[in-house]
């Protein structure tokens, strides 16, 4: 039962992890960023869009939400192509991030729309203000801050996800990885630092998402003006 | 006599009704089944002021609401400044843009300053330079007695500085008919005069107010006529003095005696 530790090797491969984290948190901050910009669009298609569209977005979303990240991902780098759509590893694997976060981020911006008091609406509506400009001057922003957290997770787990995208070979600290410990056979301590890493990943997100929430939500907790 | 009294009644509403701001004819509105308007015939003179009260549940939140389109009508006619209110989206838009509404929950928009409060209609609705918009919003932030308040965000300030900044941002858009939908009903007793004190000057000033209180004082102090409903009809029309005194009609007396106790 006795195992000892050799760090060696993975130390020798520290310039190569360090290179596959720095992809996995590109590859996440570009599909993050796509991803709300899709999830916001979408979140506006399905409140203010025709019965048509909203069908379509619900299509989408159930779709998305029902069936597992890896066929999405082996959907998109080994189906499309099929049809002409070829794609390296790395730009199918933002592809399917940001598809498959989109969905998750509708459905959690659409929540923080409905939390908006129907009172706010009434506000805008009597100041003349038309649909889209109460939708955009004066639901949008409170709504993001409402769902925020939840939103954030959803990224969050989005980066973790990404680790998914190493068996397309997409350059990511995962597939980094896999590549040390076949050649070293040193699994355990590879993935020992590399769960580290993940985790230290995540930290950076979490301070960077802190720090967008106080830029973006200045007024604070919106309880005191209904 | 009494046919005599109605003839003069009738002469009376038709010139009103000739000069009238806001004309409502045989208005009426159903919630499914239930229905909450019956047959409301109204004309407001410009410059008037209207007290509008009654139980809960009688109409008089739904009244006004129609008037600014914040709820669909079902029957009859309802014109404001000429325009009639119709499905016709340009209508409506026109009639927003000159009718301010004061809510009983404030409803200022959280995320903006007071200032921003302020400014984002006659920026995206009457399309005025921000400069101008911020110049027309101190002038009635200073109206209100909160200028110093601009930059601060609504969750800071007390419920009746809030109510203040929602009248400010009304009279921002410049209204011609100003709705108080119950201003007073969720605040602290003693910040009910400061906004009390807002609205009396404003009425001072020749709005046209249609005003939904239970603040009898108000009424008597600026009302040139107090409406009561009940069960979603108009009641009783009179002038403050008289229906505060001398109520003509039973429901109406039974109203005032509870609100008294």
């Amino acid at each position: 039962m006795l195992y000892s530790f050799e760090f060696g090797d993975v130390i020798e491969a520290w310039p190569a992890l360090v290179s596959g984290a720095a992809n996995t948190l590109w590859l996440s901050a570009v599909s993050v960023l796509l991803g709300v910009v899709v999830a916001a669009s979408g979140a506006t298609a399905k409140t203010l869009g025709s019965r048509a569209v909203r069908f379509l977005v619900d299509c989408y979303i159930e779709l998305i939400r029902n069936t597992p990240f890896l066929v999405q991902v082996f959907l998109i780098f080994f189906g499309l192509p099929a049809i002409g759509l070829k794609m390296s590893p790395n730009v199918a694997a933002v592809t399917a991030m940001v598809v498959n976060f989109a969905a998750y981020g509708i459905e959690i911006i659409r929540a923080g729309i409905e939390s908006i008091p129907k009172g706010q609406i009434d506000a805008g509506k009597a100041l003349g203000l038309g649909p889209f400009k109460i939708f955009r001057l004066v639901v949008f922003k409170p709504a993001l801050q409402a769902v925020y957290p939840a939103l954030t997770s959803q990224m969050i787990l989005l980066m973790l996800n990404s680790s998914i995208c190493s068996a397309i070979a997409a350059t990511e600290l995962t597939a980094v990885a896999g590549d040390i410990q076949s050649r070293t056979f040193r699994s355990f301590e590879v993935y020992s630092v590399v769960t580290a890493m993940y985790f230290g990943l995540s930290i950076f997100f979490w301070c960077v998402f802190a720090a967008v929430n106080s830029m973006l939500f200045k007024a604070g907790p919106r309880g005191a003006a209904r | 006599m009494k046919k005599l009294q109605q003839a003069a009644d009738t002469k009376a509403n038709r010139e009103l009704q000739s000069e009238a701001i806001i004309r409502l004819s045989g208005v009426g509105k159903w919630y499914g089944q239930f229905q909450v308007l019956r047959d409301i015939d109204l004309a407001v003179r410009k410059g008037e002021r209207i007290v509008v009260c009654g139980p809960s549940g009688s109409g008089k939140s739904t009244m006004i609401r129609c008037i600014n389109r914040l709820e669909e009508h079902q029957q009859g006619k309802i014109v404001v400044d000429g325009i009639e209110l119709n499905s016709n989206i340009r209508n409506i838009d026109e009639i927003r843009k000159e009718v301010g509404m004061v809510f009983q929950h404030f409803n200022l928009f959280p995320h903006l300053t007071i200032l921003q409060n302020c400014t984002l209609a006659p920026i995206w609705v009457r399309h005025m330079r921000k400069s101008d918009a911020e110049k027309v919003a101190m002038h009635y932030l200073e109206r209100v007695k909160i200028p110093e308040q601009a930059n601060k965000y609504p969750g800071q300030l007390s419920g009746g500085q809030q109510q203040r900044v929602a009248i400010a941002r009304a009279l921002c858009m410049n209204p011609k008919i100003m709705l108080f939908d119950e201003p007073t009903s969720a605040l602290d007793p003693e910040m009910v005069k400061e906004v009390l004190d807002t609205m009396v000057s404003l009425a001072e000033e020749g709005m046209t107010m249609l005003c939904v209180t239970h603040e009898m004082g108000f009424a008597r102090q600026v009302a040139d006529r107090v409406i009561f409903m009940d069960a979603g009809q108009i009641v009783e029309t009179n002038s403050p003095e008289q229906f505060f005194n001398n109520p003509r009609h039973d429901r109406s007396k039974l109203f005032l005696k509870q609100l008294l106790h």
